[in-house]
């Protein structure tokens, strides 16, 4: 049942705090756990409900404006009941001028919704998504964060249809079929599916380099036996200690180590981390 | 001419080769039972004497960091693995540990004994339901092997490893804005300093590493030092992922020594697709200045990249053909950053969002005769004046592009972007195929 404000019946609550409680144990601070606790209470309700939101808030012990404030910040949590299927189409600058928008607006089309839109029945939520690490099968679709890769707008109509007749679909890398938004958000909040070796280890490009190596005879160079050798120590200079991080966050801590007081020096090429 | 060298993606072809038997059948752990008999501080000096550079961007030395840590003081001190990988056109550490997880994990397991961590987190970005999957049973199957968990071993060395799947942002690839997140918060950046390594997650000493640096490490333990630094160029050691995509005609995974060239990857690739030519290329992702067919014979390290006025970062090569409309694709990247941009700091909260509506006019071909110089002046103040790179890296593909192509720009006063470059030509498919 999706619950409302008032929160989960007995059972469903029951049920999600022994899920808590396995979630909590893998971190050494309780708060660590909310972006699982979130997929959690998406498997539970198709998204993250006002009940939801207050059951992490009282596992926690957090206020649930604190626990809304995390929830919105990522674009996985859905603030409205999501559609069966995540049908997401990469229209970042790559997978876009590959086909990725036209694919796109072919895909809304058939479906008559737009970006964040769920049909009437339920069934699929069309989204543009940004770029999922998969630009050498580009164009590339998702569907619940699983892989479809070169797609055409023909091909991906089709997938669509599928899952609009309730067919069950096969990514090109993942797992056999696509499992549900609810079934793919529980495997999201740490818990094993037994799905992991379904699908192929590796897609066609992926292999293009070594296959080229293998035909040649491209091979690293042959191992030998290097010894470590001894390396100058840390170097650690002296630097401010401003407050850092959210009001609240770990970062504004009081000091635990006494190297707390230190920092390493500033170089260029760390400043110039990149956000990848 | 460079060759390739398959080494992390060595067993990729491998039958389940994501699996503890086939990883074990190819030397894998080797190096583990090796290294927990080893002197933590022999394997931190091995590693920066290896020369290996962080392979998530910044290229800083990685055993170098590891060193940074304060001496230990008996409290807990954490590795963190960024596996957020999310930078526009960088996918090379989604599929491995699609298809080999356990090299990471080995790699994680010897880092952690070498810096005295007894709890490891890997930060999954959460849109890739399967890789989680294959990392979660692979810290499974290495605990049932006797090779993460209590007294590991029987050596008395204990190592618990999380993986921890993020919910959708890229700024989560920041290591600060990672530990906020992993700490259960909104994904916003820290200044820094203190860095990590002084007080990172928990406030506690911390190693934030990416994907392919820490499964690098493995054969570097297992084979030596001195044949990872026979591979790459002075200053730029060892092996990388290169991943080629878009308008070649084989993209994929190449993994070579650094060092090699964009004309020799771009061969390997089958150059640009049929009938078509090079017209930019990013080098490592969509944050490092585009270059052009004027820098084919740009060797592929650090340091050339660099002389060469962009960034080695991730190896992300994104060729764009002829067809292309820079103007559109610099619009795209500038509606990502402004979309991804965490609102934490002004210069980008405020400055990505008028950058995107000054490209999306010029893309329209409706711009204003200003609005060329009003772009490099909104993203020269953001540059530099932002908390974290997000915004600098919003700035790169604007003042590239106009350095090179300004005429293009300067074209979106009247004229549509699509109708200079039809954007069906673009595409990986025709008519007849679509």
């Amino acid at each position: 049942m999706v619950a409302d404000n008032r929160g989960y019946a007995p059972d469903v609550r029951a049920r999600l705090t022994a899920d808590a409680d396995q979630i909590l144990a893998r971190y050494p601070e309780a708060r660590s756990a909310l972006l699982p606790l979130l997929h959690l209470v998406q498997s539970e309700d198709g998204y993250v409900s006002p009940a939801g939101i207050a059951f992490c808030a009282d596992v926690l012990d957090l206020s649930r404006a604190s626990v809304s404030a995390v929830a919105t910040f990522y674009s996985q949590y859905k603030r409205r009941p999501n559609g069966e299927y995540t049908v997401g189409v990469c229209t970042n600058t790559l997978c876009a001028v590959m086909g990725g928008d036209a694919i796109f607006d072919r895909l809304s089309e058939r479906l008559g919704i737009g970006h964040d839109e769920t049909t009437e029945d339920g069934r699929i939520t069309l989204e543009r998504v940004e770029c999922n690490a998969a630009c050498d099968y580009a164009p590339v679709m998702v569907i619940n964060w699983e892989f479809f890769d070169n797609q055409t707008p023909t091909s991906a109509v089709d997938v669509v249809d599928a899952l609009l007749e309730g067919r069950p679909v096969t990514p090109t890398r993942g797992a056999d079929t696509v499992a549900t938004f609810r079934e793919v958000s529980r495997v999201l909040a740490g818990f094993e599916d037994g799905r992991a070796d379904e699908g192929v280890g590796a897609g066609p490009a992926t292999l293009v380099g070594l296959e080229m190596s293998r035909a040649k005879g491209w091979t690293a160079p042959a191992a030998e036996s290097g010894e470590a050798e001894d390396a100058a120590g840390p170097t650690v200079e002296q630097a401010g200690t401003e407050a850092v991080g959210e009001p609240g966050s770990s970062a504004e801590r009081e000091e635990t180590t006494p190297a707390d007081e230190s920092a390493e020096p500033v170089t260029k090429s760390e400043e110039k981390g990149s956000s990848e | 001419m460079t060759t390739l060298a398959p080494i992390l993606s060595d067993i990729w072809d491998a039958p389940r080769s994501w699996t503890y038997a086939t990883y074990a059948e190819h030397q894998g752990y080797d190096a583990w039972r090796k290294a927990i008999h080893t002197d933590p501080t022999e394997l931190v000096n091995a590693v920066k004497d290896s020369g290996l550079r962080g392979r998530g961007g910044a290229g800083f030395p990685t055993g170098l960091k590891w060193s940074f840590l304060p001496p230990p003081d008996g409290g807990p001190r954490y590795l963190v693995v960024n596996a957020d990988e999310s930078e526009p056109g960088t996918c090379k550490d989604i599929p491995l540990m699609l298809a080999n997880p356990h090299s990471l994990i080995e790699g994680v397991a010897i880092t952690s004994f070498a810096i005295g961590s007894n709890h490891a987190f890997i930060y999954l970005r959460g849109e890739v339901v399967h890789v989680y999957r294959r990392l979660l049973a692979a810290v499974r199957e290495a605990r049932e092997a006797g090779l993460l968990g209590t007294n590991i071993l029987g050596t008395g060395y204990d190592l618990e490893v999380t993986v921890h799947a993020g919910a959708g942002a890229y700024i989560c690839g920041e290591e600060t804005a990672l530990l906020d997140s992993l700490e259960g918060r909104r994904g916003q950046p820290r200044l820094k300093p203190p860095f990590p390594a002084v007080a990172g997650l928990y406030a506690r000493p911390t190693v934030v590493n990416n994907v392919e640096s820490i499964a690098s490490v493995p054969t570097i333990v297992r084979n030596g030092v001195d044949w990872f630094t026979s591979m790459g160029t002075e200053k730029s050691k060892g092996h990388g992922l290169f991943s080629l995509s878009g308008h070649v005609a084989r993209p994929g995974q190449y993994e070579a020594p650094l060092g090699i060239t964009f004309r020799e990857l771009l061969d390997m690739a089958g150059g640009i697709r049929d009938g078509h030519s090079l017209k930019f290329w990013t080098p490592g992702g969509s944050s490092t200045p585009i270059l052009t067919a004027e820098h084919m014979d740009v060797v592929m390290d650090y340091e050339s990249v660099g002389a060469a006025g962009s960034m080695l970062a991730t190896r992300a090569i994104q060729v764009f053909d002829e067809t292309t409309s820079v103007v559109r694709c610099v619009s795209r990247w500038t509606d990502f950053y402004q979309h991804e941009s965490c609102g934490k700091c002004t210069p980008c909260r405020e400055g990505t969002f008028w950058l995107k509506q000054i490209l999306h006019r010029l893309e329209a071909g409706k711009g204003t005769e200003s609005d060329v110089d009003l772009l490099l002046d909104v993203a020269g103040n953001i540059e530099g004046r932002s908390f974290c790179a997000l915004g600098d890296a919003a700035a790169t593909p604007i003042k590239s592009a106009i350095k090179y192509f300004r005429e293009e720009f300067e074209q979106g006063i009247h004229t549509p972007a699509w109708e200079l470059f039809p954007y069906e030509a673009n595409a990986a498919f025709s008519g007849a195929t679509a």
